[in-house]
């Protein structure tokens, strides 16, 4: 394979991995305040997606992404309200069940109001065609846009829990919750903020992500399996190794296409996972002793 | 002891619950609306066509329009007067795309509703696993399937009205000569309709002296094809065939221009909606592929045979349902004309007599294409049943060499 | 003497099978038959992951992909045609111990394969190594960790029966042969078998039934609502947990495994639809609504709901309504609808403190 080629490898995996990254992160948010898996959050980034592509009918493209993002907030806010609070002593089977009956109700919803068709958001520079080129390879523009969204989120999540109040509180809902609450923070409140915002995050990325990837009813779970695979890979509650772990996942994938007949390419991501939870379940990037829920 | 009455009380719940549910009678599934015309008339027995359509679930983009067109032209006989004197009841059955459904719903209409044919299904899953089903119960089966395996080996009661994967791969590498292109890259999606082309793809290349370099699978619902595309890339082809339903139709074109692959991109005939080109944006442009000539029905010559009828369909279903008509919503249409046309022939509505008259069909003008049918033969279209369009403009063209 | 009374339900159940059957009959609509005997062997998988979730507590979201490696084996195995290879030394011993079938298929195209009952305990076999060789590593995760795993087996199974040829890929395998048990029966779809069929597969309910009764009677089953209550304290107690967990992961595939033979005989196909992630979600919402330990619960909700479901009752909303159930069930009855003490779960509605 030559030079060229190679960097087109890489760069079509780093076009996968940006788009795994940005779901593991929404997966990150809620697990670290609630341990609760999210297996929902896949439709938070379809129905993100889909709402911006109704309003953008009616609204230049950044009004719409907006709109759709602080919808869905609110639906996150709703669901968590609605469903999450009402279980006392949940077990965590009961958890899973239920936010696995939540991500089949919210796709068959979207089903019900938009329709089975593929759509997508138009590109948010150029057209479907442009590229840039990089050492001889071509890539597309909304890569970087993925990848730079992915990055400032990341950013803004850290400075978030480390330098502001509510961060630091919904930090310490996730060390201890009833030390937490012995210190006077309303910890429910702190569960449905991570709600909201593992919505809102969740939309912007599916606005982001789906000139690439076109929106289409049912691609949530599919994009939440191969996210939740990549927060585990990198290590639940850590937002920086789950970015590192999608493009490691992405690169991965590429590679094994290149080498292997194509369709096995879904199987090397069900096969890493297999793996991580078997042998190293605390993820790549844990250090030995580090308690499993940061942020 | 509680869990022990718990235990007799439900299953004696059950027990009642199935009794009262089986002096119900079996509910008709509601997504498409009713038409008054499936009422029966003062007199004639009506005839009972089941249909079972994938309306919803992931072939909803074949069932939904195959079914609103099922019921369109029922409506249309009906308001005609019937065939032969009698009305027809249409029973149309959502199968969600789900083939142990399909299996449910096939004896359903075979066993209670004693239904003369059954419509459908959308896919070839499904059709594959009820075919000997409506073969042993002697019920007339018309698929909308394209799997060339539901009429080879032919089962005395099974058609399909789709046109041949094999004639499609025909005219692509028939086109592919007259460009000159000699080396190919075929990517297909891993699903029935995949499956089959890549096949097809492959036992004919040879006859019209094309090599295909590589053929890649991928999963249906991908949503990145731009690693497979390298692949292909590597392996210096001259055009690229790509074989699959939505949504990778659209992608394919976008991503090979993302990549820089600048060949031209043929599809296979599962591209028979604008929709796929208003999805593709500018990348789809030049795209050529096979199809029926539902999609350039108004720039067709005066005089083609199909004219009259596509046109005609075309507008109907536009005016009724208010979105575009698509090549699938056709085969439903050509399914319900072959019935009807078996039953004006046999002058009767037994099955064995309708299915030899079907058998024995020649010259329909369907939307499809014209259908030519025989014993040996159970779909009854060949290579001119196929056009080749191309995209221009964002709209379909018929291609000029 | 204790042990004769957990047999009463059985027989209550065998007597509304029957009473069941002669008013199906009386008012002329054995047809329902046909999807109550298919909802029958999806309810074997129930009543195994009943055992697994309810007494050994274990999340499986990928039993579907048992039942697929069940129906799928003997698929292949009663459908390949072995007559090329009709001179070869193995095939000519296997001829000799009767183990090989001579049969006609709908369009008189003859074949040579498999005896349809070595291909039944092939099946078996596989399913108890495969579920040996997946329970070793998986067993031993807890929660959320335990659910994946079981995912990513049950999509490992997807994707290798949509895309080996083998398998059939995306269209199945039909052409499947009936299966012939002792005398004249068979499991077999047509129409003039239907009545016999509907009873081989309430005997194979009834007879898991028994077992799964037997099971959770006896000390293997106390062992297992122990472990289920708390692990630490059956550990400290000296059973061997994690062999008692494993031990029921398999026989719980074994159920599915047999469910999705005896079907895939009845149907005479098998496709990939059989192995998806929503099936698995689907078994999972039944043993919840049927009350997670509650086998008669998980059994009754099994046929009721499939049934319902194969019948198109549902309409297009089929997925919505199990998820519907599956959050209902989960935030109003966690026990199950069939659960006499409902008052525990309409309490629960109300609003409590923390118990922190």
């Amino acid at each position: 394979m030559n030079f060229a080629l190679f960097v087109q490898y890489a760069l079509s995996g780093i076009t996968v991995g940006s788009v795994y990254a940005i779901v593991a992160i929404g997966f990150n948010i809620i697990y670290c305040t609630t341990g609760i898996i999210n297996f929902a959050q896949g439709e938070f980034l379809i129905v993100g997606a889909m709402i911006a592509i109704s309003l953008s009918a009616v609204a230049p493209l950044p009004l719409a992404i907006l709109g759709a993002v602080l919808i869905t907030t609110a639906l996150g806010a709703a669901v968590e309200l609605v469903f999450i609070r009402r279980v006392h002593n949940a077990s965590v089977v009961r958890l899973i069940i239920i936010t696995i009956g939540l991500s089949i109700l919210i796709r068959e919803g979207m089903l019900h109001i938009w329709d089975e068709q593929v759509r997508s958001l138009p590109y948010f520079t150029g057209t479907d065609s442009s590229t840039i080129t990089i050492l001889g390879a071509h890539i597309s523009l909304q890569v970087l846009w993925v990848l730079g969204v992915s990055a400032v989120i990341v950013t803004a999540l850290t400075l978030f829990f480390r330098y502001t109040t509510t961060g630091r509180a919904m930090r310490a809902c996730s060390d201890d919750r009833m030390a937490a609450r012995l210190c006077g923070i309303n910890d429910r409140w702190m569960v449905t903020l991570s709600f909201m915002l593992s919505a809102g995050i969740g939309a912007l990325a599916g606005c982001v992500v789906s000139p690439i990837t076109q929106t289409q009813y049912d691609m949530g779970a599919p994009l939440a399996i191969k996210g939740f695979t990549v927060a585990i890979l990198g290590g639940l509650g850590n937002s920086m190794a789950a970015v590192a772990a999608g493009l490691l996942l992405g690169l991965l994938e590429a590679f094994v296409v290149s080498q292997f007949a194509s369709a096995y390419k879904e199987v090397v991501a069900i096969v890493v996972l297999l793996l991580i939870l078997v042998f190293r379940p605390s993820g790549l990037f844990a250090r030995r002793g580090t308690s499993v829920r940061t942020a | 002891m509680r869990t022990k009455l718990a235990g007799i009380l439900g299953v004696l719940i059950v027990g009642c619950v199935l009794i009262a549910t089986g002096c119900k009678k079996s509910p008709e599934t509601p997504p498409v609306e009713q038409s008054a015309a499936t009422e029966p008339a003062a007199g004639a027995t009506p005839i009972k066509v089941g249909a079972i359509f994938a309306v919803t679930g992931g072939a909803s983009f074949l069932g939904a329009p195959e079914a609103k067109t099922a019921e369109m032209f029922v409506e249309k006989i009906n308001q005609a007067g019937g065939v032969n004197g009698h009305k027809i009841e249409l029973l149309v059955r959502d199968s969600g795309g789900s083939p142990e459904k399909a299996i449910s719903m096939a004896k359903q209409l075979i066993d209670e509703e004693k239904v003369l044919a059954i419509i459908g299904p959308s896919t070839s899953g499904e059709t594959m696993q009820i075919k000997n089903i409506c073969q042993e119960g002697q019920t007339i089966l018309l698929s909308c399937a394209a799997a060339e395996t539901i009429v080879n080996p032919i089962a005395s009661y099974v058609f399909k009205t789709p046109q041949k994967d094999s004639d499609a791969a025909r005219r692509i590498f028939q086109t592919m000569k007259d460009m000159n292109i000699a080396k190919v890259g075929v990517v297909t999606s891993n699903d029935g309709f995949g499956n089959a082309g890549a096949k097809q793809l492959a036992d004919l290349a040879p006859e019209f002296g094309i090599a295909i370099a590589g053929t890649e699978t991928y999963s249906t619902g991908e949503t990145d094809l731009t690693g497979v595309l390298t692949k292909i890339k590597g392996l210096d082809v001259q055009a690229v065939v790509n074989w699959s339903i939505v949504p990778a139709q659209s992608l394919i074109a976008k991503n090979m221009k993302q990549i820089g692959l600048d060949v031209p991109l043929f599809q296979s005939h599962g591209f028979g909606n604008i929709k796929y080109v208003q999805a593709g944006g500018e990348a789809a442009n030049g795209t050529i592929f096979p199809c029926g000539r539902l999609l350039v029905a108004d720039v067709l010559p005066e005089d083609h045979p199909q004219k009259k009828l596509l046109l005609e369909y075309k507008t109907d279903y536009e005016t009724r349902y208010k979105e575009d008509a698509s090549t699938f919503g056709g085969h439903a249409y050509d399914a319900m004309l072959l019935l009807v046309e078996g039953i004006k022939k046999a002058g009767s509505v037994e099955p064995a007599k309708v299915r030899d008259a079907i058998e024995t069909l020649q010259g329909v003008v369907g939307t499809g294409g014209i259908f030519n049918l025989s014993a040996q033969d159970h779909n009854g279209l060949g290579l001119d049943a196929f056009e080749v369009l191309t995209v221009q403009d964002g709209k379909f063209a018929i291609y000029q060499k | 003497m204790m042990r004769l009374r957990i047999y009463y339900p059985v027989i209550a159940a065998a007597v509304l099978v029957v009473a069941m059957h002669l008013v199906l009959a009386a008012t002329g609509k054995t047809y329902y038959m046909t999807q109550v005997t298919m909802s029958a062997y999806y309810a074997l998988v129930v009543i195994g992951l009943c055992l697994l979730m309810g007494y050994a507590g274990q999340i499986s979201l990928g039993h579907a992909g048992f039942f697929a490696i069940g129906g799928y084996t003997i698929a292949v195995l009663t459908t390949h045609d072995l007559s090329s290879y009709r001179e070869s030394a193995p095939v000519e011993w296997l001829l000799s111990l009767g183990l090989l079938v001579q049969w006609q298929d709908l369009y008189g195209r003859q074949a040579l394969s498999f005896s349809p009952w070595l291909a039944f305990v092939a099946a078996m076999l596989l399913t108890a190594l495969i579920a040996l060789a997946i329970g070793l590593p998986v067993i031993r995760l807890k929660g959320h960790y335990l659910a994946m795993a079981t995912l990513g087996f049950g999509l490992i199974i997807y994707r290798i029966v949509l895309g080996a040829k083998i398998f059939g890929q995306a269209d199945g395998i039909s052409n499947v042969p009936a299966f012939n048990l002792i005398g004249g029966l068979q499991v077999n779809g047509r129409a003039p078998f239907r009545v016999q069929n509907y009873y081989i597969a309430w005997v194979a309910v009834l007879a898991a039934m028994v077992l799964a009764l037997n099971l959770i009677h006896s000390r293997v089953g106390r062992a297992l609502r122990s472990i289920h209550e708390s692990e630490d304290a059956a550990h400290s107690l000296g059973i061997n947990t994690y062999r008692y967990k494993l031990a029921t992961f398999i026989l719980s595939a074994l159920f599915a495994a047999v469910g999705g033979a005896l079907l895939t005989h009845y149907n005479g196909s098998i496709g990939p639809s059989e192995a998806t992630v929503m099936k698995s979600v689907r078994y999972v919402a039944i043993v919840a609504v049927g009350g997670m330990a509650n086998l008669w619960g998980a059994m009754i909700m099994g046929v009721l709901l499939n049934f319902l479901s194969l019948r198109g009752v549902f309409g297009s909303y089929d997925d919505a309504v199990f998820g519907a159930i599956l959050i209902g069930i989960m935030l109003f009855a966690p026990q199950g609808l069939l659960r006499v003490p409902k008052l525990r779960a309409v309490l629960s509605l109300l609003p409590r403190r923390e118990h922190g």
